[in-house]
């Protein structure tokens, strides 16, 4: 465990709710508007661990673990990334699908929530939550494979570290493949167009959002914090594998990591302002093609 | 330059299955246009040093594959006015899935074959990949105009195939497969305007019902 990487973690998990601000931002200039601060989302945190909670009489105490299992889960995933782009704070051997393991249990919890409160409508957007990521996770997978491939080693630190920067220069398209990949994950992931609208309210056309509705006050923070903790990881890992960041120094790793996750919110903001929501129907598509970009990786490395 | 030809290689596979997976026909014949393109440029990075052969051929392949062909195409659906290609036989994501078992396949049977040193170990693979994404375009899709993107597909692959041997082929035969296609297509297009006047609508399927 070095300075370094206790500090970059530390910047990743208080800035990321920096991160939905930016792509916010992004969106409401290029479509001229003002749009909310950047740090809105900080001040919505802050709104709601002072607020009480309500519970309804039909939720459980499932509903009210929920949140802070979301919360541990994502949190405990960030420990597995090499964020300082040498090596993992806790990592071991085949600690990439304990990632994606708890990046799935943190979901789970959620949609149980959902289902817990008895609302018909929060079960809809558990169904829905639930077909994205039966979709979603082959594709990750298939982009981690992808990494191990190319690296011959089977830790998020060493697919992601040093490893990493020695593998590109032979397996560089399947590196962008995997990147592209996991960009679109990332887009699916968090809830973003064209998967989500997350500025949408209506009913029948959001998915994350409706999972949450019943839930206030600081359970709804720690759900809000998570999603931009889960966004961070993503952002993470796509900059991670696009600029290998081994060969650098660990403080300016750790420096251009916060820069790439900036720049991915400003993308993501970009994409928002240019295109629609997906109908329903044709989000299956969208990450099978993410699953296919990656297999494509795969096919090349196999060689 | 072998880093460059694998690049473009690798955007003929990812224009494959973006006709694979669009819906809108217009989209679907800017992919082929956008894959015209790459092969054009694909001779002139395969064999560094300048000929006169080369560059005609890409020039030559430029002009029908990525500027007159389309812009053909984009006129005949602008005339036909139909704008999306619906009720494919298979649908948009199992043909993507198919697309990636076909590329899957085809660097499996690459391996395989006796063939001549290529200059790249991709060219193969991808000449058969694209030769099968377009098998299957113009075998699932409805419309008589993506069976014609289809059927520029499967020549793209074929293409492809012989630039392997393009030091080989005497440019006189190159241009003949050219003229071939340009003919080819442009006798389909009449023939999809005729049907779509004739019926109303540029589904392949109603041909069936032709009855005198």
């Amino acid at each position: 465990m070095t300075a370094a990487q206790v500090v970059t973690l530390l910047a990743v998990l208080l800035g990321a709710p920096a991160l939905p601000g930016i792509a916010t931002r992004t969106k409401s200039f290029l479509t001229g508007r003002r749009g909310p601060p950047v740090l809105q989302l900080y001040s919505d945190l802050a709104k709601l661990a002072r607020k009480g909670t309500v519970y309804s009489r039909t939720a459980t105490l499932l509903f009210r673990v929920a949140p802070v299992a979301l919360t541990a889960s994502v949190l405990t995933a960030a420990l597995l990334l090499p964020l300082d782009g040498r090596a993992s704070l806790f990592g071991f051997t085949g600690d990439l699908v304990a990632f994606a393991g708890l990046l799935a249990l943190g979901r789970f919890a959620l949609v149980l929530a959902g289902l817990d409160t008895g609302s018909s409508f929060e079960g809809m957007g558990a169904s829905r939550e639930v077909t994205i990521a039966a979709f979603a996770e082959p594709a990750l997978l298939l982009a981690l494979t992808v990494l191990v491939l190319a690296t011959r080693s089977l830790s998020l630190g060493g697919m992601l570290g040093t490893p990493l920067a020695a593998a590109w220069p032979a397996a560089a398209p399947s590196l962008v493949l995997a990147g592209a990949s996991l960009f679109m994950l990332l887009l699916a992931e968090n809830a973003r167009v064209p998967i989500d609208d997350p500025a949408t309210h209506l009913e029948l056309t959001m998915i994350h959002e409706v999972i949450v509705l019943d839930h206030s006050g600081p359970d709804l923070g720690l759900i809000l914090y998570a999603g931009a903790v889960k966004f961070a990881l993503f952002g993470a890992l796509v900059v991670s594998v696009l600029v290998p960041r081994g060969r650098f120094d660990p403080w300016v790793a750790g420096a251009i990591l916060l820069a790439g996750l900036a720049l991915i919110a400003v993308l993501v903001g970009i994409i928002e302002a240019a295109m629609a929501r997906l109908r329903m129907d044709r989000l299956p598509q969208f990450l099978v093609a993410a699953a296919a970009l990656a297999g494509f990786g795969v096919i090349l490395l196999l060689r | 330059m072998t880093d460059f030809s694998d690049l473009l290689l690798l955007l003929v596979v990812l224009t494959d299955f973006w006709v694979l997976g669009t819906t809108r026909l217009s989209s679907t014949i800017r992919a082929a246009a956008i894959q015209g393109a790459l092969l054009a440029a694909l001779p002139i990075a395969l064999h560094p040093g300048f000929s006169i052969h080369l560059i005609g051929l890409g020039l030559g392949t430029l002009l029908v594959k990525a500027i007159v062909l389309p812009g053909f195409l984009q006129r005949a659906i602008r005339e036909a006015s139909v704008r999306r290609e619906v009720e494919p036989v298979i649908g948009f994501t199992a043909s993507v899935c198919l697309g990636a078992v076909a590329v899957a396949l085809s660097f499996a049977v690459a391996q395989r074959l006796p063939l001549p040193e290529a200059q790249t170990a991709l060219l193969v693979p991808v000449a058969l990949a694209t030769v099968i994404v377009g098998l299957i375009v113009l075998t699932t899709r409805s419309k008589a105009l993506t069976q014609v993107v289809g059927y520029l597909i499967l020549e793209n692959g074929i293409y492809v195939f012989g630039l392997s041997q393009a030091e080989r082929v005497p440019f006189l035969v190159d241009v003949g497969v050219l003229l071939d296609v340009f003919v080819g297509v442009f006798i389909m297009g009449i023939v999809v305007f005729h049907i779509n006047r004739e019926f109303d609508s540029l589904s392949s399927a109603r041909l069936t019902e032709l009855k005198d």
